[in-house]
């Protein structure tokens, strides 16, 4: 099955292949299994005003259901028209997602559906929007909150650590915060240094919040879901530029832990350790490193906040080596802190010290060239695992 | 005229006398009505102010004397133990603001909910909360109302309605925004009222919430209670306009005398049937705070003692139950200060009590962190396999 990823002008190919089932679940054993490998069934037609996809209730196996192929954008709001029919509670909030559909279209069609309440347009105020919806989930609804950008919800940050993080904590219990907090964020195509933040290395230290970040369109909807049904407040990281990926889903429905990381390819030498796009830099690193005859693991951690150490550790057990690739910053980044865990829990395991490869300490440049080089690319990771298999 | 929980006040139609001058009541017949008059009238923003005069009866204004007389109690108890360094942190008192907590919980009911900053300990009792479980928190036990965990400032009872209890200045109101959301959303015909100070009036998140709340028509009503200084700053200092029931331009705005319970009361029934047919109220209680900023603030250094002293003698809301009392035959002055002991030794039993009580269990210190148990299940889209149960 190919993924196209439209608006990638990086990549050398047209697309990047990942090979996947069509309907299974990754156990964390690394085992994969496969259901109808789709790669001989093209997509009919695309389902762009996604409604709910009916839940079969056929028991036929899953080899004979082909599902149905959707953007990642389509996938997200999949799940949560599926949650808002599901729990009258959810509701969502942000800024023009209601009439204008959502500005990565992630809302499109929700509030003709649900109503301007259920589907609200707030005004142009982080802190205080973000803070109602944190209120409102004191008293038991269930808000998905969106930032139309996740460098805007640092306006928000007090709302955020203080708030949503720590008051089932402070209150001994009584209140709890089911909240979902989502957005793009990421370095995106020349969008500036200001919209092209990465907060999961600033929220990664609060108390209290899980923090969930998506890559595939099969795992952006499941994510959302498990999201939504979380009693905990949970962050959830997309990418500006992942929307448009494309990737025939089930039709049942499922949904997936939020605690556990994802094997995208097993393998025997070295485990890279990614998430969000600089997953698909490491599946293209990873084509030039099988033809160079290296074998490397590679595993979406997904959960950036608790580290699903469980996977992580079989796989550092079984390659001895360790190369983190992330978007963040390398000062105090997500990557800063999986190295610092590895360590501690693995130390035994490791052949080699861990290598952690992170975008550069630098505000983000306008300049296409600029950008490029301050994030991690293909061929540095092809480099950095050359240079950690000697 | 309001309902509380405590106590039920009958709907008697009694014939009222000119509601000028207050009313004397010979029989102490405790459902009778008496009127009295609030002390100033109310002053208003683009809304017409209530009437001055107030219905109460000898019922509740023994319990606003009790009440207040237990609030006043805990907030100079406390003061002590903060000394004796049994309560360690923040601790800000509430002693002279105690007619906005019970003349507030006079008008409403407890699904109305109440949120307010890091002054809580006496809206905390007002919500039916404990004297036990406020010392044992203040005193970091586990039987404290947040287990211990909160602290002076964490004061917490969903069942009453009083979401905290909250540390940082002004971030309660647009959680007090998202708590009327959810009122209207589930069509719940209740109010949130969300309290802060003058010195929380300046926040921007403050207009940003309140803005929003005019926008949907919810039923909030933000509670300005404006004891004259933020911290250190006086507030002609911190405001270019101390008018704060102004300040919200485009929303009704109502000042009210906070030392005087009734005022409160009166306001406080006002406005929430303006928040469920209208959207959005400020009150501005015009109180003061006897006490510093909180232990650590000798509150003379920027006023002088006359002028607390002062405020004391004229405006102390208990002194204005007391005379209202006595003006009534209501209770005798010995039956009074009985009271007054009585709910000086039930506060010293608490403190004795929390003092005894146990320090919480290590292992307290990783439990509702996260919330757990609650079973949901993820699952593969063939079913055949539940993958796990999210903790």
């Amino acid at each position: 099955m190919l993924i196209w990823l439209l608006a990638c002008r990086n990549c050398d190919d047209k697309g990047i292949s990942v090979r996947k089932g069509s309907s299974f679940v990754v156990r964390s054993d690394g085992r994969l299994s496969y259901g109808l490998n789709g790669r001989g069934d093209r997509a009919e037609h695309l389902i762009t005003n996604a409604v709910a996809a009916k839940e079969d209730t056929a028991a036929a196996s899953t080899s004979s259901k082909p599902g149905h192929e959707l953007l990642l954008f389509e996938a997200l709001r999949e799940g949560l028209e599926e949650e808002m029919d599901r729990d009258p509670t959810v509701c969502v909030m942000g800024e023009d997602v209601g009439h204008y559909g959502g500005s990565y279209k992630v809302t499109k069609g929700l509030a003709p559906k649900y109503g301007d309440l259920r589907v609200l347009d707030t005004p142009i105020a982080e802190n205080s929007f973000t803070g109602m919806g944190i209120g409102a989930a004191m008293t038991g609804l269930r808000p998905v909150v969106e930032g139309m950008n996740m460098g805007f919800l640092l306006l928000a940050f007090n709302q955020i650590s203080n708030n949503c993080g720590m008051l089932h904590y402070t209150s001994g219990g009584q209140f709890k915060i089911p909240i979902v907090i989502r957005g793009p964020g990421g370095v995106g195509r020349q969008l500036g240094a200001e919209h092209s933040q990465r907060l999961e290395s600033y929220f990664q230290s609060i108390p209290g919040i899980q923090m969930v970040a998506c890559s595939t369109p099969y795992n952006a909807k499941g994510l959302m879901k498990a999201a939504i049904r979380s009693d905990n407040p949970v962050i959830l990281f997309e990418h500006v530029l992942l929307y448009n990926l494309k990737e025939r889903i089930p039709d049942e429905e499922y949904v997936l832990n939020l605690e556990e990381a994802e094997m995208v390819r097993p393998g025997e030498h070295v485990t890279i350790l990614t998430y969000s796009r600089m997953r698909y830099h490491v599946m293209q690193a990873a084509k030039t490193l099988v033809n160079k005859g290296y074998d490397p693991e590679v595993i979406d951690i997904r959960s950036l906040k608790p580290f699903d150490l469980y996977t992580i550790g079989k796989s550092v057990k079984k390659t001895h080596r360790v190369l983190i690739v992330e978007e963040c910053m390398r000062t105090g980044g997500i990557g800063a802190s999986l190295t610092a865990a590895i360590t501690e829990n693995f130390h035994d395991y490791l052949d080699a010290p861990i290598v952690c490869l992170s975008s550069q300490d630098v505000p983000t440049p306008y300049a296409g060239t600029l950008e490029n080089w301050t994030v991690v690319q293909p061929p540095q990771i092809v480099t950095a695992v050359e240079q950690l298999c000697q | 005229m309001a309902l509380s929980t405590n106590r039920t006040v009958n709907q008697l139609l009694k014939p009222l006398t000119a509601a000028i001058s207050a009313t004397r009541c010979l029989s102490s017949d405790s459902t009778s009505i008496i009127t009295v008059e609030s002390s100033l009238p109310f002053t208003s923003h683009k809304i017409d102010p209530p009437s001055r005069a107030v219905e109460t009866s000898p019922n509740e204004l023994m319990t606003f004397f009790k009440d207040m007389a237990e609030m006043r109690r805990m907030e100079i108890a406390a003061d002590s133990l903060y000394k004796a360094k049994l309560i360690r942190g923040f601790c800000h008192l509430y002693d002279g603001q105690e007619a906005v907590a019970v003349g507030m919980e006079a008008a409403i009911t407890k699904k109305d909910c109440i949120i307010t900053a890091y002054r809580d300990h006496c809206i905390y009792l007002a919500r039916g909360g404990g004297l036990y479980e406020s010392f044992a928190e203040l005193m970091g036990r586990k039987d404290g109302c947040s287990k211990g965990k909160g602290g002076s400032m964490h004061f917490y009872k969903k069942e009453s309605g009083f979401y905290g209890g909250h540390g940082i200045v002004g971030a309660q109101v647009p959680l007090g925004i998202g708590l009327s959301f959810a009122q209207k959303y589930s069509k719940e015909e209740h109010v949130t009222f969300a309290m802060y100070g003058d010195g929380a009036a300046n926040q921007g998140q403050l207009f940003e919430g309140l803005n929003m709340a005019a926008l949907w028509d919810l039923p909030a009503i933000l509670v300005c209670e404006n004891n004259h200084y933020g911290m250190g700053t006086a507030e002609w200092r911190a405001a270019k306009s101390p008018a704060y029931y102004k300040r919200g331009d485009y929303v009704p705005g109502l000042k009210v005398d906070g030392m005087d319970a009734l005022a409160v009361k009166q306001a406080c029934k006002f406005a929430k049937e303006h928040a469920l047919k209208n959207g959005p109220i400020i009150l501005e209680m015009d109180t003061y705070r006897y006490h510093g900023h909180s232990m650590s603030d000798p509150g003379s250094t920027y006023r002088t003692r006359d002028e607390i002293s002062g405020v004391r003698q004229e405006r102390d809301p208990i002194e204005r139950i007391r005379k209202l009392i006595l003006a009534h035959d209501v209770a005798t002055e010995k039956e009074l200060k009985d009271i007054e002991k009585e709910k000086r030794k039930v506060v010293d039993e608490a403190i004795a009590k929390a003092k005894e009580s146990p320090m919480p269990d290590p292992s307290d210190l990783f439990t509702n962190v996260y919330v757990k148990g609650f079973g949901v299940e993820v699952f593969g889209p063939d079913r055949k396999e539940v993958r796990a149960t999210l903790p």
